[in-house]
């Protein structure tokens, strides 16, 4: 993602501007999109009525157990694939297929096991976070410069030296590309599943004020998704540009 | 070949590993019992859903709703990707806010789409077309700013309308750039339209899902689940030969 320019600010005010004349003649009814400023209003709203930054907080800390399980399982196993060649052959094109595959709409099976609680949102994500760690540690540990190991190699390094001091540090800007997508994902996945399960952090306030039909504040728990999307973005993208070798 | 056959063993072990584990599982009661199903209750089930007419209106509503869905996103992915991608200052006034929506999850936009078209088919196939928007819109704004420059200055040169610089110029340059948008888009549509089904709805398959689960008639479940996995693979599969197509064509 590029950094956010003025044309950005300015198009965001102009747009701003456009809905709330349009709201203030009528045009738009409020029942389907309110004015700006009652999103503003229902904003601070959901802020006094604890809506905003405790749910926050809860889908944030959900997806990061998510995705902190989807690295404890994941680096190992990426690592364990790429080592044995014929198991990696073997789950390559399935670990490609899962992480295709709708596996959110898996949902209602696992509201079977764990009910609605935070086991069935930190699984799901977990199973969405672990898929790009396997396959990027894995692409990793496979493209470990043929260089490197050779000096390795002329330096007499024992295996675990050549994995810890070589193989491993090499593989690492593959792995957090793929520790950044996890987060992503399995952000994604923990909002998507709190408002279709009506449980949790920042998607259960969504269904809860859709279900009220207080429609603004609705808006304004959809634009604090968003921008929360676009500040994890701005910022994973940043995190990445540090961490990688210029 | 040895080599391969080791690979297919390992799968097939997998394979049955993990029915097996899942049988056990079911036959443990170590869950509640009928949470985890015997495999041969979820066949039976499955085999009955074949055999039942609602299953295929509810599909029908489905598809009907994944391809108006996954038509309007392509159309309206292609135009918006078309445009960002050929003026630069358009591209910095709504490139963040497309990035960050593409990120979002589209499902949280369902209730403003009830809002906008009602609890029926149409709010369904106004997610799937918001969730397969962006891939769309994304790859071909992308592939805009990689075009030979070449080709857009003969176009100029010709003195090309702007329709004329769409048609003649962009549109052919972007082919393989909108086919990838559309495998990419076209998963998301079919997610977005069965999580809104999910959600709120009174038909669809993804209605017979939570239908079921309200029930509690869990190998009925499984086997509806099985059903709409399998929509997804065909899916998928259908756009990747599609893709593969066009790259022959284009290798020729």
């Amino acid at each position: 993602m590029k950094r956010f320019a003025p044309p950005a600010a300015i198009a965001l005010i102009v747009v701003v501007a456009l809905l709330e004349g349009l709201a203030r003649a009528g045009l738009i009814p409020a029942t389907v999109l309110p004015a700006p400023s009652a999103i503003a209003a229902g904003f601070i709203d959901i802020a006094r009525n604890g809506d905003l930054v405790v749910p926050t907080l809860i889908t944030f800390g959900e997806a990061l157990a998510a995705t902190l399980i989807g690295v404890l399982a994941g680096i190992p196993a990426g690592i364990w694939l790429a080592r044995s060649p014929a198991f990696g052959q073997a789950y390559e094109s399935w670990l490609g297929g899962l992480f295709a595959a709708p596996i959110v709409l898996l949902y209602p099976l696992f509201l079977v096991v764990f009910h609605r609680t935070n086991a069935t949102i930190i699984i799901m994500g977990a199973i969405t976070a672990v898929l790009p760690i396997i396959i990027q540690a894995r692409t990793g540990m496979l493209h470990v410069p043929g260089v490197l190991k050779a000096v390795g190699q002329s330096f007499n390094a024992t295996p675990r030296q050549a994995f810890w001091l070589i193989a491993f540090p090499a593989a690492v800007p593959s792995i957090v590309t793929g520790i950044r997508l996890a987060l992503i994902y399995s952000l994604v996945n923990t909002i998507g599943l709190e408002f279709l399960i009506d449980f949790g952090g920042l998607g259960r306030v969504i269904s809860d004020y859709y279900a009220q039909y207080d429609i603004p504040q609705m808006y304004a728990g959809i634009v604090a998704i968003v921008a929360i999307s676009v500040a994890l973005l701005w910022l994973l993208d940043r995190v990445e540009r540090r961490l990688r070798p210029a | 070949m040895t080599e391969r056959r080791r690979v297919f063993a390992i799968q097939a072990i997998t394979i049955a590993g993990i029915l097996a584990a899942y049988e056990l599982l079911a036959r443990s009661h170590l869950l509640y019992a009928g949470v985890v199903p015997p495999l041969f209750d979820i066949a039976v089930a499955f085999v009955a859903m074949l055999g039942d007419p609602a299953t295929y209106t509810n599909l029908a509503v489905s598809l009907a709703e994944i391809a108006v869905g996954f038509v309007l996103a392509t159309a309206g992915g292609v135009l918006v990707g078309i445009l960002i991608g050929a003026r630069p200052w358009l591209r910095e006034a709504v490139g963040p806010y497309l990035d960050g929506i593409a990120a979002a999850p589209k499902i949280v936009f369902f209730p403003i789409a009830i809002l906008l078209f009602g609890v029926g088919p149409p709010s369904k196939a106004a997610l799937g077309a918001l969730s397969a928007f962006f891939p769309v819109a994304l790859t071909v704004a992308a592939a805009v700013r990689r075009i030979n420059p070449v080709l857009v200055r003969v176009g100029r040169s010709f003195n090309a309308s702007r329709s004329q610089m769409i048609a003649k110029v962009y549109l052919p340059a972007l082919v393989p750039a909108i086919v990838n948008g559309m495998r990419l888009g076209l998963g998301l549509a079919i997610i977005g339209v069965l999580l809104g089904e999910i959600k709120l709805s009174d038909r669809g398959i993804g209605f017979l899902t939570i239908d079921e689960y309200n029930h509690f008639r869990i190998p009925q479940m499984y086997a509806t689940l099985i059903l709409i996995f399998i929509l997804a693979v065909g899916a998928n599969m259908l756009i990747g030969r599609l893709e593969t197509r066009e790259r022959a064509r284009r290798a020729k």
